[in-house]
C-alpha cells in the first residue's frame, strides 16, 4: 500500500466568500456568489454575470497588510489569500515543505492593461512593471514568499484542471518520500482576456448557468483561489496537525479528442474517475457524492454525465456542480470543488446543484436539487476537466 | 531514486543546428546573433498537415522535436506526456490581446485564444497520438522543464518492475513583444562576467528560445543515452553557504564527490550574475573543474535547461566536448559524469546529474 496522504489544511477565496465560514454559509443557504460584473474593465461589466469577487485589489492588499499592491497581480492576491489560510507551518521543525501553485491567467490581468498601453502609445515604458507578474510563474512565487515557503516550487497550468493537478503531484511526491508536507491548489483571477475568449466560444451563459439541465445553455466564469495543505503521517506526528480527511486516490488522464471539446462518451472522464477509484483500492459503490465539473455547456455536462453514467450504471451517486454558487474559477476550480468537497464532508452536508430544473433527454440523471444536513459523507469524488482534453478526478474519504 | 531514469532518445530545436547533433558537435564554429531565434525545420516533415496549419510556432517548435524524439526511441504511446515552458504560447496570447483591443471586445473567432493555453503543446502531441495517459503541463519560470522532468523520475519510481515511457520537454519562443520588454527591462543587457576567456568566444547571451523533447524509460534500449541520476531545484537560498550546502547535500545522496564529475555544465546568461550567490558559489564550489557554459548557443528563456540536458547528453554519447563550451582550458578523455549547474533570475537554481551507462 502507498504511503496515505493526508489534509491537514484548507483555505479558499471565491465569489462567496473569503474564508471557510463564508463558504458554507453560503452553501447552507443557497446563496449563489453569481451576479453581473461590477469591477473588471471591461464592455461586459454589467451586462455578463460571473462569479466575482467583491473586493478591489486595494481592498485585498489591506486584508493581507500589504505595504503596497503595486507590483501584485489579481491572481497572486487572491492566492495569498486562500493560502495563508490553509498552512500553518513552524520552520524550525525537521520537515521537508513544498508548494505547487496552479493558474491558467497568472498575471494577466495586469499584462493586458499594458498591452493596452503599448498598443495606443506604441511604446511599453511607463508600465513596463505589470509585464512582469505575466507569466504564470510570478504568482506562485509571490505566494511562496509571503510565507516563506523555501522548498520544492513549481506550477502547473492544465486550463481547468490545473489545481486538481497540482493536488495530484503534491500527493505523489508525499507517496514518493520527496516532501513531508506541501501546499497545492490553484489562483486564477477574472480577467478580459478569459471573459473575451469564452465569450467568443460562444459558451457563456446570459444569466445564472444551469449545470446538468436540459435547457442549460452555457458557463459563467468566476474567480477565486484554494489552497490544501497534505502530509505524510510522519509529517503529522512532527507537526501535530490533526487530519481533515485522506485524499485517497486521483487519476489524470487526456481525452485526445479535441483541443476544446470533450467526447461525446466521456472517456477521459470515464478513464479519470475509474483510475481514481483504482488507485484508492475502492469500488464504485463506496463513493457517496460526486462535486461535478458540471460547468453548464452543453458539451461538458452530457459527456461527464455520460461518462458518470457508464462507470457507475445502476448506482449513480449523488451528484452536484457547485460552480453554480462560485462560476467556473478555471485554473482555481480544482482546488476550491476540493475545499468544498472536504467542507461538506466535515460538516456532513449536500450541496444543492442550483438552478436545475429537467433531466437531459440523453440521460435520466439528476443532481442533488436541495440543501441536506446530516449526510453521512464517507467517501467523495470530484471532478475536473480542461481544454486540451486534461481530466484528473480525486476522491477524498473520511479518515478513521 | 530506486529505479533508473534512462534518456533513450532525444531532439532539440535551436538556433544551432541542434538537429544534426553529431555535426553541431563536431564543428568548430557556432551560431551568434541578437536575438537568439531558431532555426527551424521544415515542419511538414515532422507534422501532420492537419494539424500543423493553425499551430504557432512554439508548437510547431515543440510537437516536431517531440515528434523525432518519440520517433527515435520507436515509441507510438507513452505513459506521461510531460512538457515544461515558462511564458506558454506567447505569439498566439499577444494576437488575442490585440484582437481584443482592436474590436473593443468584439472578436470574431476564438482561434487564437484556443491556442494561447499553456497545456497546447501536450495537448496537441496526445491529440496527434491518440494518446489518453497521464498528461501535465508545468509553467513554473527556470523550473518548468525540470519539473516535468521530476514528475518522469516519480513515474519511474512508480512504475516498479513494469516497463514505463515518458515522453518529457520543454519549449519557449521569442516574439518582437517580449523582446521590446525585456530590452526595455535591460534583462540581459550583456556584461561579460570577470573571468578572462581563453578563447574569444564572444560569451554573452541574448534572449532565447527553443524546444527539447527527451524519450526517458525505466528501461535500457539499444541506443540509450544516458541515465538522469538525480535532479534538485533550489528556491532561492537565502546564501550562498545554503546554496552550497545543496551542492554538498545533492553530490553525498549519490555517494559522489566533486571528483567523480568530469564537467560541469553552466547556466550563465552573461548578464548581471557578477559576484552574486551563483558566481559566488560557482567560483567557490567548482575552482579547478573542467566548466562549460551554453546560454551563448540558446540564448537566455526560462526553459534553457531542457538544451542544458540536450548538450550534456549529446557530450555523453558522442564523448566529446566541443571548444565553443569550455568555460576553462581542459582536454577530457572519458565523459562519465556531467552535473548541471543552472540558474534562472538568481531564484531558480537547478542541480542536475547525468552520467554515462
Amino acid at each position: 500500500m502507498p504511503q496515505k496522504i493526508y489534509i491537514t489544511g484548507l483555505g479558499i477565496v471565491s465569489a462567496l466568500g473569503p474564508s471557510l465560514e463564508h463558504t458554507v454559509e453560503a452553501l447552507r443557504l443557497g446563496r449563489t456568489g453569481i451576479r453581473k460584473i461590477k469591477h473588471l474593465k471591461t464592455r461586459y461589466r454589467g451586462i455578463l454575470p460571473a462569479g466575482e469577487i467583491d473586493f478591489t485589489n486595494e481592498e485585498l492588499a489591506e486584508m493581507l497588510h500589504l505595504p503596497s499592491i503595486k507590483r501584485y497581480s489579481r491572481t497572486a492576491l487572491l492566492g495569498m489569500l486562500a493560502a495563508k489560510q490553509a498552512w500553518q507551518h513552524d520552520e524550525k521543525l525537521p520537515l521537508r515543505t513544498g508548494f505547487v501553485s496552479a493558474t491558467s491567467v497568472g498575471g494577466i490581468d495586469r499584462s493586458e492593461l499594458a498591452y493596452k498601453h503599448f498598443m495606443v502609445n506604441n511604446d511599453i515604458r511607463g508600465c513596463l512593471h505589470k509585464m512582469m507578474s505575466h507569466d504564470c510563474g510570478d504568482s506562485t512565487e509571490r505566494i511562496a514568499d509571503f510565507l516563506n515557503i523555501r522548498g520544492f516550487v513549481s506550477t502547473i497550468s492544465t486550463a481547468c484542471s490545473s489545481s486538481s493537478n497540482a493536488m495530484i503531484l503534491g500527493g505523489r511526491m508525499i507517496q514518493n518520500g520527496m516532501v513531508d508536507k506541501i501546499l497545492v491548489g490553484g489562483t486564477d483571477a477574472l480577467t478580459v482576456y478569459t471573459l473575451n475568449g469564452f465569450h467568443t466560444l460562444k459558451i457563456l451563459d446570459e444569466e445564472w448557468c444551469m449545470p446538468f439541465d436540459k435547457n442549460r445553455r452555457g458557463l459563467n466564469l468566476g474567480e477565486g483561489a484554494a489552497y490544501l495543505t497534505l502530509e505524510s503521517e510522519e509529517s503529522m506526528k512532527i507537526s501535530g496537525s490533526q487530519p481533515l480527511c485522506e485524499l485517497r486516490g486521483f487519476g489524470n488522464t487526456n481525452d485526445a479528442f479535441h483541443q476544446t471539446a470533450s467526447s461525446p462518451d466521456g472517456a477521459g472522464a470515464y478513464h479519470a474517475m475509474q483510475l481514481a477509484l483504482k488507485r484508492g483500492n475502492l469500488d464504485i459503490s463506496d463513493i457517496d457524492y460526486i462535486n461535478a465539473h458540471g460547468t453548464a455547456t452543453p458539451n461538458n455536462d452530457l459527456s461527464e454525465g455520460t461518462a458518470i453514467k457508464n462507470l457507475f450504471k445502476d448506482y449513480i451517486p449523488q451528484f452536484s456542480s457547485t460552480k453554480s454558487f462560485t462560476g467556473h474559477t478555471l485554473a482555481a476550480a480544482g482546488a476550491i470543488e476540493a475545499v468544498i468537497s472536504v467542507l461538506l464532508m466535515r460538516n456532513k452536508m449536500l450541496a444543492p446543484n442550483l438552478n436545475f430544473h429537467d433531466r437531459m433527454d440523453e440521460l435520466n440523471i439528476e443532481p442533488v436539487k436541495i440543501f441536506n444536513q446530516d449526510v453521512e459523507l464517507k467517501t467523495v469524488l470530484s471532478n475536473s476537466f480542461g481544454f486540451g482534453g486534461n481530466c484528473s478526478s480525486l476522491v477524498f474519504t473520511e479518515t478513521a | 531514486m530506486n529505479n533508473q531514469v534512462y534518456i533513450n532518445a532525444l531532439a532539440c530545436i535551436s538556433p544551432q543546428d541542434t538537429l544534426n547533433a553529431e555535426q553541431f558537435l563536431q564543428s568548430s564554429e557556432f551560431v551568434s546573433g541578437s536575438p537568439m531565434r531558431s532555426i527551424e525545420p521544415t515542419y511538414k516533415e515532422h507534422i501532420d498537415r492537419r494539424y500543423l496549419r493553425r499551430m504557432g510556432r512554439m508548437v510547431r517548435m515543440g510537437v516536431a522535436a517531440a515528434t523525432k524524439a518519440l520517433a527515435d526511441a520507436d515509441i507510438k504511446n507513452p505513459d506521461a506526456i510531460l512538457v515544461g515552458t515558462g511564458m506558454g504560447c506567447l505569439e498566439d496570447t499577444e494576437k488575442f490581446l490585440r484582437a481584443i483591443y482592436e474590436s473593443d471586445e468584439n472578436i470574431a473567432s476564438p482561434n487564437q485564444f484556443i491556442q494561447s493555453t499553456h497545456n497546447n503543446v501536450a495537448a496537441q502531441i496526445a491529440l496527434m497520438l491518440g494518446c489518453y495517459n497521464y498528461n501535465f503541463t508545468y509553467v513554473h519560470r527556470g523550473f518548468s522543464f525540470e519539473s516535468a522532468m521530476l514528475d518522469a523520475i516519480l513515474h519511474v519510481q512508480e512504475a516498479g518492475e513494469n516497463k514505463t515511457d515518458i515522453l518529457v520537454g520543454a519549449c519557449d519562443e521569442l516574439t518582437d513583444m517580449y523582446l521590446e520588454v525585456t530590452s526595455k527591462l535591460n534583462i540581459w543587457k550583456s556584461k561579460v562576467p570577470r573571468h578572462s576567456l581563453k578563447y574569444n568566444m564572444g560569451i554573452k547571451s541574448e534572449q532565447g528560445e527553443g524546444a527539447a523533447f527527451f524519450a526517458v524509460s525505466n528501461q535500457r534500449s539499444q541506443n540509450t543515452i544516458a541515465s538522469l541520476d538525480a535532479l534538485r531545484m533550489v528556491y532561492k537560498p537565502q546564501s550562498s553557504a545554503r546554496l552550497t550546502d545543496e551542492i554538498d547535500h545533492f553530490l553525498a545522496r549519490q555517494s559522489l564527490t566533486l571528483d567523480d564529475i568530469d564537467l560541469v555544465l553552466l547556466g550563465y546568461d552573461g548578464g548581471g550574475q557578477k559576484g552574486d550567490v551563483y558566481d559566488e558559489v560557482v567560483n567557490s564550489v567548482f575552482d579547478g573543474k573542467n566548466q562549460a557554459v551554453y546560454k551563448h548557443l540558446c540564448g537566455e528563456y526560462k526553459t534553457a535547461g531542457a538544451f542544458a540536458t540536450w548538450l550534456s547528453c549529446e557530450m555523453i554519447r558522442q564523448q566529446h566536448v566541443p571548444e565553443f563550451v569550455k568555460w576553462n582550458a581542459f582536454e577530457i578523455d572519458t565523459i562519465r559524469r556531467v552535473l548541471i549547474f543552472n540558474n534562472y533570475n538568481s531564484a531558480n537554481f537547478v542541480l542536475s546529474l547525468l552520467s554515462h551507462v
